[in-house]
């Protein structure tokens, strides 16, 4: 029988803000990149709107649409950052040798998520809209359930990604950082769904983000939100957390049955 | 954790009550290589039970085997009467190790690794705990020192200090006095032969220091190609074998061809 305990999920959370705390190379990624892009984006719509004499926002469809992409970028690495320590310090050991169950691990790298994506969601916002005016009024209330379903599927991403790395070793961390850019032309980011080929479309069908951000185009547009498909885009996500934590945990007791916990640095898979 | 509580689970039949550890039969295999082959063995209460044998005898994968983090192929591992593979937990719970290739994360300080540990252990009192530690192992004056930057045997007693956290009913040491000068080697001895006299625990100690093993150990296994070969009192093993020392018994042993059946 497996108890949940909170306290042993947390010690995986204390540890990541202690690296934190103690280290600028973590402190930094956390805001900077994130922070860069909204400059970045912000000029590049200031400019279209410029530009163009369309009387189309790019503010809101453009650098809203970055902010909530690198939203739930951060959101997918922070899960694997945190689990990426223990690859980078040796310390699968010592860590599966204790009582921490596979369910308190992943509690404890999505806690460590939250409070490294929130940091990141914080300045995000901070500079789109104070210097740029993206105003989120121009969601409505649709802007949380669009956070809600990139978050969940961030945190899905991120789990998968680690069992990645438990599965292929240290050095198949380089599959996990392209994962954001890969599903990024399928989930139609920056624009319309309808412009990608029909199997790039049935992609896309299955990737929530694909139905936050068409939602989030027809919100500015002024034309009503499909309920059905912000739910489908939910749902799925979920459905996505779950799988991912499966695979996560078949991974966690292959690698029990074939040592690679014990003899994790030889990289025996590939 | 408490030792009411495994009682009262072995007074149900589990496992005999002066029993810390019980393996019955186990065997890993690797396809055709069998890595440890249909091993038997128990630790009790207050004994301190050495693993000796050549590299790739099975020590360390039979030590990951216990630790729960390699499967076996077969057999069974209890730790206070819980079975390792159902009950992980609580078999986990009541078990602690060091090893030389298992040192604690060296991008955090002492203090932070042995709190983040002591959480994982659900040690209670853990800053009372962790204070104790600190002065037991002489680690208070490297208490926010990173643990990467010590010396090798500064990171034992680190992972020494870890192991008894939840002091633990089995206490596991891979080589613990691996990178230990001899005067540290001998207080580490003192310390968990003082240990397993004064409390009901068990412990389970590998080692290639065949001086350490004979002065340490209550009891020793010969292990050889994953099998057992040897078994006794560390003290008379060699006078029995017709060999002038222990460390002679172990080149006997080590050079035998793979043959028989286990012990």
């Amino acid at each position: 029988m497996t108890t949940f305990s909170w306290r042993r999920a947390g010690s995986v959370v204390l540890r990541q803000a202690y690296l934190i705390r103690g280290s600028l190379a973590r402190v930094l990624p956390l805001f900077a990149w994130v922070a860069t892009d909204m400059i970045l984006w912000g000029f590049l719509t200031r400019y279209l709107n410029g530009v163009t004499r369309s009387a189309m926002d790019f503010v809101p469809t453009l650098l809203g649409a970055v902010l909530l992409w690198d939203f739930f970028a951060r959101v997918m690495q922070g899960v694997t950052t945190a689990f990426l320590e223990d690859v980078w310090s040796r310390n699968f050991l010592n860590l599966f040798a204790s009582p921490l169950s596979i369910p308190e691990y992943v509690a404890g790298l999505v806690a460590s998520s939250i409070m490294t994506s929130a940091i990141g969601l914080v300045v995000m916002i901070a500079l789109a809209s104070g210097i740029f005016g993206l105003s989120f009024f121009s969601y409505g209330l649709l802007l949380f359930p669009f956070l809600l379903t990139l978050f969940v599927f961030g945190i899905a991403m991120g789990v998968v990604a680690s069992a990645i790395v438990l599965w292929f070793g240290p050095a198949s961390e380089w599959f996990v950082w392209p994962i954001p850019a890969v599903i990024a032309p399928f989930a139609g980011v920056f624009y319309p769904v309808s412009t990608l080929p029909r199997w790039m479309q049935a992609v896309a069908f299955l990737l929530p983000p694909a139905s936050v951000f068409e939602s989030m185009r027809r919100i500015i547009a002024g034309d009503a939100v499909s309920v059905g498909a912000l739910a489908w885009s939910g749902g799925l996500a979920l459905i996505y957390l779950l799988l991912g934590t499966w695979v996560f945990a078949r991974v966690h007791r292959h690698a029990v049955r074939v040592g690679l916990i014990a003899r994790y640095s030889a990289e025996t898979v590939s | 954790m408490t030792h009411s509580s495994t009682v009262a689970r072995v007074a149900q039949g589990d496992a005999p009550a002066h029993l810390v550890l019980s393996v019955s039969r186990l065997c890993k295999q690797y396809g055709a290589f069998v890595a440890v082959a249909d091993i038997s063995f128990a630790v009790q209460r207050h004994e301190i039970l050495g693993i000796v044998g050549p590299n790739g005898a099975g020590k360390t994968t039979t030590i990951n085997m216990i630790l729960g983090v390699l499967a076996p192929t077969s057999g069974s591992i209890t730790i206070e009467g819980y079975d390792v593979r159902a009950e992980r937990q609580r078999a986990l719970a009541h078990a602690n190790f060091a090893a030389v290739y298992a040192p604690l994360p060296g991008n955090l300080t002492v203090e932070q690794n042995l709190r983040i540990y002591g959480l994982l252990y659900g040690v209670a009192h853990l800053k009372r705990r962790i204070e104790a530690l600190l002065e037991t192992f002489d680690l208070g004056r490297f208490r926010r020192v990173k643990c990467g930057t010590l010396s090798s045997g500064e990171q034992t007693r680190v992972q020494l200090a870890k192991a008894f956290l939840n002091e633990p009913s089995l206490l596991l040491l891979d080589e613990p006095t691996a990178s230990l000068d001899p005067s540290a080697a001998h207080d580490v001895r003192e310390r968990i032969q003082q240990y397993a006299a004064t409390n009901d625990v068990g412990v389970l100690w590998t080692s290639h220091n065949m001086r350490e093993v004979e002065e340490t150990c209550h009891r020793a296994l010969f292990l050889s190609h994953g099998r057992i070969l040897l078994e006794g009192d560390p003290k008379q093993l060699p006078r029995e074998h017709g060999q002038q020392s222990l460390d002679d018994l172990f080149i006997a042993v080590a050079r035998e061809p793979v043959s028989g059946e286990p012990r």
